[in-house]
């Protein structure tokens, strides 16, 4: 029983971990389901870096395909994974035992998780992995704390760690400190900066672009039916304000013997 | 069989075998309804399409939602992504139940602000109050069906409010849930309710709220009798037939209504999160409680109150006296027509005692909504306190300040 106790607390912990570090801010990620090559490698990134781990139980391959203007055969040749036929559902082979067991708990489904926690989280907390001896796969994150991840994209980002840096000091209210005798700018030393330590194979800029794009095929996969819902929905629009000027004109037509 | 007449053609044989007619002529074509209804008469039509839109909507999303603890989340996705078209049936559903409630309160503020509800309408308010009650309880039990966080925690909080009653409580609360927490009893039972008991209990008051209606005739802005001056062959002289002046005036306005409700479930079905709560994107977890349970807008005013008692009374805790509040913030409603002592009916022709209090009465009731939202604090607190005494106090405090008060004359037309 002390064990089984023990397993759901461990369970709970990244999500108690989230809790606290809500207040962490976000950077901002505006998504555009337009923008066709974004989401398809985005879908690429998805495919080779989290289908590994995560599922995406609910979404199929065949429908992100065709949504994103990938030919069938093409897919299937590169990006679907072994085992696979084009029209399964984005699942896994790892077991949830073993997915337990590895991470302390089965990592989450992925395709709703834009919708869950939103773009500009998912966007961020991609990037605000750091190194922490501390955690069982050497990372932390400052978005989602004591995370039970590894940093599956540290190869393209490289390896960022916590440090110290000398920072301007402030007063109370926010004002720029200077020193009363030789006038510089007074600095203060600042903790917990996240800072690169090692380079990855990416630039700082490529990789923003990484992460943008598989933020966008998420926020794509969690709702996919978003465009065409705009589409129909403008010419939906369209025909209820013709029904409304024709039923104006009968109503008009009807009371025009009232005289109210 | 000595009066069986038959007219001639389709028609003549039906009418002499079903009054299709008769009913007609009686409440549409020789209806005659006040003709100085304005922009607030139109929420009872509305309610009716938008009652029509979850029965249709709900007949398709039954057709293939599984309703199992293992399967309800995935079978909403799947009606989400595989089924044709079931993304617009599921957004029409969902969008259609805050729309059921936005036309409700509107169509419930029109009888506060005309006194629709005094004699001889009584039994069409508490018909009224009778289909709203039951609308509640459908809108709580279908929001379990998808099997999401919220689903799950919100059903867990209020199922849990009934394990406050003393004595009782524990098992009541375990004879709801069919079980010692909530579990795929509790979404089968709620399924079964949702989609047969609750629909015929609702369709039914609406056809007794109806037929109330047009038995005593209806209201309007200036709560004028127009029974009082009819022509020689007994038509009101204010009276219009409802159809065609009032259909085709409705017509209108259900394109207004259209528009808004089709921009929501085309461009924004999530409302901000208002409509569809972020985390019911997340299948049912009992391990994992959310960090902020909120109920969906329509409940929130009520789920303030209930929060609001924050202290023990006669030995009795909190929870079960703020459960006490929250049903009589609701049950209140019910003994309105006899609360209202005014001679008029209309808020034209009231004091200014009745007009304030009306005034400050739907302040506190979207401030409770807004309150009931957000988590709560020390200063939120007190502020639902405040807000519903207020709420309380328009109803305990209107058999007086309706009677003091000095009134206009009422016209004799409208």
């Amino acid at each position: 029983m002390k064990k089984i106790i023990a397993t759901i607390t461990l369970a709970l912990l990244p999500a108690l971990g989230f809790a606290a570090g809500g207040s962490v801010e976000l950077e901002d990620m505006t998504p555009d389901l337009h923008d066709k090559a974004s989401l398809q490698r985005g879908l690429n990134t998805f495919a080779n870096y989290c289908l590994g781990c995560h599922d995406a139980g609910y979404a199929r391959f065949e429908r992100a395909a065709t949504d994103l203007g990938i030919p069938a055969d093409l897919f299937t040749e590169n990006l679907l994974p072994a085992g696979n036929k084009i029209g399964d559902l984005m699942a896994n082979s790892m077991d949830s035992k073993d997915a337990k067991a590895w991470f302390g708990a089965p990592p989450p489904d992925l395709t709703l998780e834009a919708r869950v926690r939103g773009s500009d989280w998912v966007y961020s907390y991609l990037k605000a992995f750091y190194e922490d001896e501390t955690r069982p796969w050497g990372v932390n994150n400052t978005v989602f704390p004591n995370v039970g991840m590894p940093n599956v994209l540290e190869g393209l980002q490289g390896v960022r760690h916590m440090t110290c840096a000398q920072a301007p000091a402030y007063d109370e209210d926010h004002n720029p400190l200077f020193d009363t005798l030789t006038g510089d700018a007074l600095t203060v030393e600042k903790c917990g900066i996240v800072a690169q330590k090692t380079k990855g194979s990416l630039s700082e800029e490529e990789f923003e672009q990484v992460v943008y794009d598989v933020t966008n095929f998420l926020v794509y996969m969690a709702d996919p039916i978003r465009l065409q819902s705009e589409a129909l929905g403008l010419k939906v629009l369209l025909f209820i304000v013709l029904f409304g000027v024709f039923a104006f004109l009968l109503n008009k037509e009807y009371w025009r013997e009232i005289g109210h | 069989m000595a009066d069986f007449k038959e007219s001639k053609g389709l028609m003549g044989w039906i009418d002499a075998r079903l009054p299709v007619t008769e009913a007609f002529e009686k409440h549409m074509s020789k209806y005659y309804a006040p003709k100085n209804f304005n922009v607030f008469y139109i929420f009872g039509v509305l309610s009716l399409v938008v009652l029509v839109n979850q029965i249709l909507t709900g007949v398709w999303l039954t057709m293939s939602y599984t309703p199992s603890a293992e399967a309800a989340f995935a079978s909403v996705e799947y009606i989400m992504r595989d089924v044709e078209y079931g993304w617009l049936i599921r957004y029409l559903h969902s969008t259609g139940a805050s729309a059921f409630f936005v036309v409700v309160y509107m169509h419930m503020f029109r009888g506060l602000l005309y006194g629709s509800y005094q004699k001889p309408r009584e039994l069409v308010w508490l018909f009224g109050m009778a289909i709203y009650l039951a609308l509640m309880a459908e809108a709580f039990m279908g929001y379990l069906l998808p099997w999401g966080q919220m689903s799950y925690w919100g059903a867990q909080v209020i199922i849990s409010l009934f394990s406050a009653i003393p004595l009782i409580g524990p098992d009541l609360a375990e004879w709801i849930r069919g079980d010692y927490l909530i579990s795929g009893i509790t979404l089968n039972r709620f399924f079964s309710l949702h989609v047969i008991a609750l629909p015929l209990v609702i369709v039914a008051l609406v056809v007794l709220h109806l037929l109330a209606l047009h038995h005593v005739g209806s209201n309007n802005p200036k709560g004028v009798d127009i029974k009082k001056y009819k022509d020689e062959n007994g038509v009101p002289l204010d009276g219009i037939p409802f159809h065609p002046f009032y259909t085709t005036h409705d017509l209108v306005g259900i394109a207004v209504f259209l528009f808004v409700f089709c921009s929501v479930v085309f461009f924004f079905p999530e409302m901000g999160g208002y409509f569809l709560e972020k985390p019911n994107f997340e299948a049912a977890n009992p391990l994992k409680t959310p960090e902020h349970i909120a109920p969906v807008w329509y409940f929130t005013p009520f789920y303030a109150i209930l929060r609001a008692v924050t202290f023990p009374l006669f030995g009795l805790d909190a929870k079960f006296w703020g459960v006490v509040a929250m049903g009589g913030a609701i049950a209140i409603l019910f003994v309105l027509p006899w609360l209202d002592r005014s001679p008029v009916k209309s808020m034209l022709y009231k004091g200014w005692m009745s007009k304030v209090a009306l005034f400050i009465f739907c302040i506190s009731f979207v401030v409770l909504g807004v309150l009931g939202v957000l988590p709560s604090t020390d200063g939120r607190t007190t502020a639902a306190q405040i807000a519903s005494v207020i709420y309380f106090a328009y109803f305990i405090l209107m058999p007086w300040y309706t009677r003091w008060e000095s009134t206009k004359t009422v016209p004799e037309r409208v």
